[in-house]
């Protein structure tokens, strides 16, 4: 028969409430991290509203013949010369996330450069048409694509006024991690959602800056103090097709 | 009075028929070879691209889903309109339209990048997307139809077809205006984006509709060697001829509008003068030989009368309708996106310039699969049902022949 009315040992006393002390200071340690001042928004907490990016594309600084903005994002996401796929696709099937388009004006003769990608447009019409709801739109106004649940329709690049959006052709390997493209889906740029989730800046806008060209400006559209929401509200910017209302994300400069 | 009208399945005993039956399975053998290979390999073995993104299958596959839904209204004639000329013809209408429907969405599905993923496209739904509506009003013309013919069909449940009659024709003048839809949504596209597609569909489907089913009657009453009268035949070719003409309004009013808006004068430019291939398809098939060749030949009081004439015509009704549906999906892709008004537009992307397309024989052979299956289904159900009266004679379905003859 036990004794229950024994005193407690009290060298077992001892270790349980260091180990208590311990435990607790494992639990509460995690949560002392988390008020450290973060800079990119934390991987498990959901993309708000709050913020709208957006890139200014001063015109009047893109350098005509200057691609750096469409190889910075070729190597960065994998695509075109960065890697050894698409080799059986023709031209006309080989995938673009960003372009040097040259606009020449018929009356004056006027010759402009620019860069052309997905607008990341306000009201989708990519995502207005996409009958699974593959094409979205991040509450932050990034539209990607979900190539999980993209059946290849192609409807979306049928919608899309800027044929921002390309079809992936064949088999494709050594895909980026954070840009996983695959025959059969369609595919367009990201803003570089992986870095800008980090904090960073799309790899287009540095390698502009590299370049010390500085035609790009990416920022928080909502955010005054932003470089970018200063410079539009100074000088003012254009959409391409601002009659079709769609609120772009991407704004131009001197067209 | 009351019409007393034998439906009996087809024989089916005939070489003919087993060579018909043999030969439209060997179409479908190959059309699923092709699509193995264009979806093993990729894309890249079609004609299509970043530029055209929809090619030949799409052609097919609206063909095949316009003509559905037009082929339905011979049915619909006779029981929400109640005229008895069309009610003996009005299961061989509904079989019609559930296999142009299961053709065509075959063909639409093996096209698509991920077929093996229709799993995904039936339980993920944007209803924002004309295309997640058009799932469900297809899948659903489906159902309605099949109820509506069993209750035809089943003689205990006939006093409740006509109501299932109405629900299906009205089901399918939103099925079309779905389809019309899916261009007259596209903002940004200078041939699309007129909510006169919906509307121009729905004729065209009658039109498309009416020519495929004339000709699968004509078919299966010559070869199964059952009378087929002219009181029928004429109706059906007169009714063709209306219909022909209501298109060619409908694309008149079309390019009107566009040539009266400046910012549409590139696109009309290219389709109706200097647009090469499909300029000429468009005068000189889709216009001659698809549209006002048919309608003379109809309403000529002697080549009216043949049957062959009639046959051809209903033949050419459907050359047009191909040449109409190809400057449409494709024509207006290939003429470029209007990015930048008053600009010349130059890129590594093609920008600003027309875009080319030639199908290969791989999209052409999936197209040609599924208007076999639709065949083979409509051969094997005539020969498992009975769908088909013993006799379309004038004296048997028309009321005013027979009392003549009484």
């Amino acid at each position: 028969m036990s004794d229950t009315s024994r005193k407690m040992d009290p060298s077992r006393r001892e270790f349980m409430s260091r180990a208590g002390a311990t435990a607790g200071a494992a639990a509460i340690a995690p949560g002392v991290f988390l008020t450290a001042p973060a800079v990119a928004k934390p991987v498990d907490q959901p993309v708000t509203s709050d913020k709208r990016w957006g890139v200014l594309v001063d015109t009047s600084k893109c350098a005509d013949g200057c691609t750096a903005c469409v190889s910075a994002c070729e190597t960065e996401n994998g695509w075109g010369s960065a890697i050894d796929s698409e080799k059986r696709s023709n031209p006309e099937q080989k995938a673009q996330w960003i372009r040097k388009v040259q606009i020449r004006e018929k009356a004056t003769g006027h010759v402009t450069t620019l860069p052309l990608m997905c607008q990341h447009c306000e009201t989708p019409p990519c995502a207005d048409v996409c009958p699974t709801g593959a094409s979205f739109k991040r509450a932050d106004g990034i539209v990607l694509v979900d190539k999980h649940i993209c059946i290849g329709c192609r409807y979306c690049m049928m919608a899309c006024p800027y044929k921002a959006r390309s079809f992936i052709h064949e088999d494709l390997k050594d895909q980026k991690p954070w840009a996983p493209r695959g025959k059969g889906t369609v595919e367009s740029c990201t803003l570089c959602v992986h870095r800008v989730d980090t904090g960073g800046t799309p790899a287009c806008v540095e390698a502009c800056s590299a370049e010390n060209h500085n035609a790009l400006v990416f920022g928080d559209l909502y955010d005054e103090n932003s470089e970018i929401s200063q410079q539009l509200r100074e000088h003012g910017g254009e959409q391409i097709r601002g009659d079709l209302g769609l609120n772009t994300g991407v704004r131009y400069r001197g067209i | 009075m009351k019409l007393a009208l034998n439906y009996r399945e087809l024989e089916g005993k005939s070489t003919g028929f087993w060579v018909l039956l043999g030969g439209l399975g060997l179409l479908i053998a190959l059309a699923l070879g092709a699509t193995f290979h264009m979806e093993h390999s990729g894309h890249y073995v079609t004609g299509m691209s970043n530029q055209i993104v929809w090619g030949m299958p799409h052609v097919f596959a609206i063909f095949l889903i316009v003509a559905a839904s037009g082929a339905l209204n011979v049915a619909s004639i006779g029981t929400v309109f109640g005229k008895p000329l069309y009610k003996p013809l009005g299961r061989l209408s509904g079989l019609l339209a559930i296999a142009l429907l299961a053709g065509g969405l075959a063909v639409l599905v093996l096209d698509l990048g991920h077929p093996d993923r229709l799993i995904v496209a039936m339980t993920y739904y944007n209803f924002k997307s004309i295309f997640a509506w058009n799932i469900i009003l297809y899948t659903g013309f489906m159902a309605v139809t099949i109820v509506y013919l069993w209750l035809m069909m089943e003689r205990r449940m006939n006093r409740y077809y006509p109501p299932a009659g109405l629900v299906a024709f009205v089901w399918r003048l939103i099925l079309t205006t779905g389809t019309g839809s899916i261009f007259g949504f596209l903002v940004a596209r200078q041939a699309y984006d007129a909510a006169l597609m919906a509307p121009m569909f729905v004729i065209m489907s009658f039109a498309y509709g009416l020519a495929v089913f004339i000709l699968v009657l004509m078919a299966s009453y010559a070869w199964s060697n059952r009378p087929l009268g002219d009181a029928v035949l004429y109706r059906l070719k007169n009714l063709l001829g209306v219909f022909i003409g209501a298109v060619l309004y409908f694309v008149l009013v079309y390019h009107l509008t566009n040539l009266y808006a400046t910012e549409h004068h590139g696109v009309e430019r290219f389709i109706l003068l200097d647009g090469g291939i499909y300029t000429k398809l468009f005068w000189i098939v889709q216009i001659g030989l698809g549209s006002l060749l048919p309608l003379a030949m109809i309403y000529h009081p002697r080549i009216g009368q043949s049957r062959p004439a009639i046959a051809t015509a209903c033949g050419l009704v459907i050359v047009g309708a191909f040449a109409q549906l190809y400057v449409i999906l494709i024509g207006g892709q290939a003429y470029p996106l209007e990015l930048f008004p008053g600009y010349e537009v130059t890129s590594s992307f093609f920008d600003g310039q027309v875009n080319s397309y030639s199908p290969t024989i791989w999209e052409i052979t999936l197209g040609v699969g599924g208007i076999a299956l639709a065949l083979l289904i409509v051969q094997v159900a005539v020969r498992l049902l009975r769908f088909l009266p013993d006799t379309l004679e004038d004296s048997a379905i028309d009321p005013h022949a027979a009392a003549k003859a009484d």
